[in-house]
């Protein structure tokens, strides 16, 4: 965890409400993909938690959805510094993934799953991605996910691009582990239609991102635990999702 | 040369800048952060007998120049407290800490003073008769003078350590409660704690808290603080540490002159996990720009004739 001042290289529309920002800044301690920063904004009282897209030679990827006042005045930015909280949350673990990992990604819960995705194919692992939005106008990044060589299925639920349908219905397809980051849902149903272990990226309204303020907190079936700090990614056992 | 030092109910503190419970853990993991040595003290999270995960999510919720949180004590309960958390605080704070304590009735605030008392770590407690996000307990006991007494009297029956009563600013007359405490035995109050409030999602028109309410804090509501604990050093003889909003020296220097000996700081660490030292820091250069030599000399000092 450490406080670090980035600077704004780029900052771009991927889709009518999606943006990808790269900034430049120290990146030490961000090496576990799944981590998020916090960043804090002029005019609002709270810093507003993105996830880590992707993070390569001190260039840090962003990309988030516009959803309220934080990620508007995010969207406007076309340059100059933010003050952000590096290295938060536990990450996803990659020793789990075994020969063939499946990541499930749905809308705005893609982008942590891209470095994920570098990394394992930096371990030489087979990776097969399935990306799941709601109509063809909202799909991102399935050419990144294609160029690191992941077999990649994207789906829609009104069927205007790729597979019709959510991202369940393109998990029968043979896989060592998954991890998978979307709506609370969609998480859940990953849940009931996985046949193997896996892990999950959650998320919940933060006051202070690091540990301190217990207000992301959840039941876990090991007791509660904060989804900023213990988290943000849990072991499908340790979720008490069972039906 | 600045002199910072002040005495909170017969202890030394080498500055007044006191994290507030529920913002800062049990300490150590901000240790991950800077040497947290160099506070006064600080507060530790609401503890109460059993482990309580608190309330349901989502329990925050951003405001102009501030935040509501309906967190609703969640804490590990005391004896995981003795068996984990002090050992661990004990390896990187070598001073007294404030143990913030809460309970649904007059015996469970005795269960955990009594268990808690028998630590050295330990200098002062913090009753919490106030917060607002536990229903049947907390601020029932600190809207009502009767009652607060009570616990007050209960609490100090099972400890020979100073006893900090935490006041609520959601009442009518917070000196009556004040004088409540005084009266039972209390050998300070501190104040404020949140103030009872809520926002709405407009997009799901619903609380944006699950609890619906929640208790309303950060730099909006130091003018609230500063009233309070103006009137309330009127009212009582007892030492006063005063919170509600302070987020730099200044605000420290203005809380001092209304009548506090010492302050809390609370949501300004959760926005700034460095907020504590960067307020401890920038102090000297406050004090010398207003011309103040001794900290413990202004305490008060506004109302002055």
């Amino acid at each position: 965890m450490r406080e670090e001042k980035f600077t704004i290289v780029s900052n771009r529309p991927l889709t009518g409400s999606v943006y990808e920002m790269q900034l430049r800044g120290c990146t030490e301690g961000m090496d576990r993909p799944g981590q998020f920063v916090n960043i804090a904004l002029p005019g609002l009282y709270l810093r507003r938690p993105i996830s880590v897209c992707d993070v390569e030679d001190g260039l840090l990827t962003l990309v988030y959805k516009v959803v309220g006042k934080g990620t508007e005045q995010m969207a406007a930015m076309q340059g100059g510094d933010l003050n952000l909280l590096t290295g938060l949350g536990n990450g996803y673990s990659l020793e789990d993934a075994g020969d063939a990992p499946l990541l499930v990604g749905g809308g705005v819960g893609v982008p942590p799953l891209y470095g994920l995705a570098r990394a394992l194919r930096k371990t030489g692992r087979e990776v097969q991605v399935i990306l799941g939005f709601n109509t063809a106008d909202e799909v991102f990044y399935e050419d990144r996910f294609r160029d690191l060589g992941c077999r990649t299925v994207v789906t829609t639920v009104d069927g205007s691009y790729g597979t019709k349908g959510f991202v369940t219905d393109a998990m029968d397809t043979a896989y060592s582990y998954f991890y998978a980051c979307g709506p609370l849902p969609m998480l859940k149903a990953v849940y009931r239609k996985s046949v193997t272990e896996g892990a999950f990226s959650l998320e919940e309204r933060m006051g202070c991102g690091f540990g301190a303020c217990m207000g992301c907190s959840m039941e876990t079936n090991a007791g509660p635990r904060r989804i900023c700090k213990e988290g943000p990614v849990f072991r499908k056992e340790e979720l008490p999702w069972q039906i | 040369m600045a002199d910072m030092r002040v005495e909170l109910c017969g202890i030394s503190l080498d500055n007044p800048v006191i994290p507030a419970s529920g913002t800062f853990g049990y300490g150590w993991e901000f240790a991950q952060w800077y040497d947290i040595n160099i506070l006064g003290t600080f507060s530790f999270k609401g503890t109460t007998g059993t482990a309580r995960f608190g309330n349901p999510t989502p329990r925050i919720a951003e405001c102009t120049a501030g935040m509501i949180n309906s967190v609703g004590l969640q804490n590990p309960g005391v004896d995981a407290v003795l068996a984990e958390e002090l050992p661990r605080l004990g390896k990187c704070f070598r001073k007294p800490v404030m143990a913030n304590i809460s309970g649904f009735s007059i015996e469970e605030y005795q269960e955990v003073a009594r268990k808690l008392s028998g630590s050295s770590q330990i200098g002062w407690f913090e009753v919490n008769v106030s917060c607002p996000n536990v229903h049947g307990g907390g601020m029932a006991f600190g809207t009502d003078p009767k009652a607060a007494e009570k616990v007050v009297r209960a609490v100090k029956d099972v400890t020979d350590k100073p006893v900090i009563v935490k006041l609520s600013p959601n009442v009518t007359d917070i000196t009556a409660i004040a004088r409540a405490c005084e009266a039972g035995g209390a050998d300070g109050l501190s104040l404020i704690n949140t103030l009872l409030g809520m926002r709405l999602d407009l997009k799901r028109k619903k609380p944006v808290s699950a609890n619906v309410m929640g208790g309303f804090s950060g730099p909006a509501v130091l003018p609230v603080a500063l009233r309070m604990v103006w009137q309330v050093y009127e009212a009582v003889k007892v030492p006063i540490i005063g919170m509600g909003g302070i987020s730099c020296a200044e605000d420290v220097l203005e809380m001092m002159l209304c009548g506090a000996t010492a302050v809390e700081v609370g949501s300004a660490n959760l926005v700034n996990p460095c907020a504590c030292r960067d307020i401890i820091q920038a102090l000297p250069a406050a004090m010398e720009k207003y011309g103040i030599s001794s900290l413990k000399d202004i305490i008060g000092g506004g109302h002055q004739k």
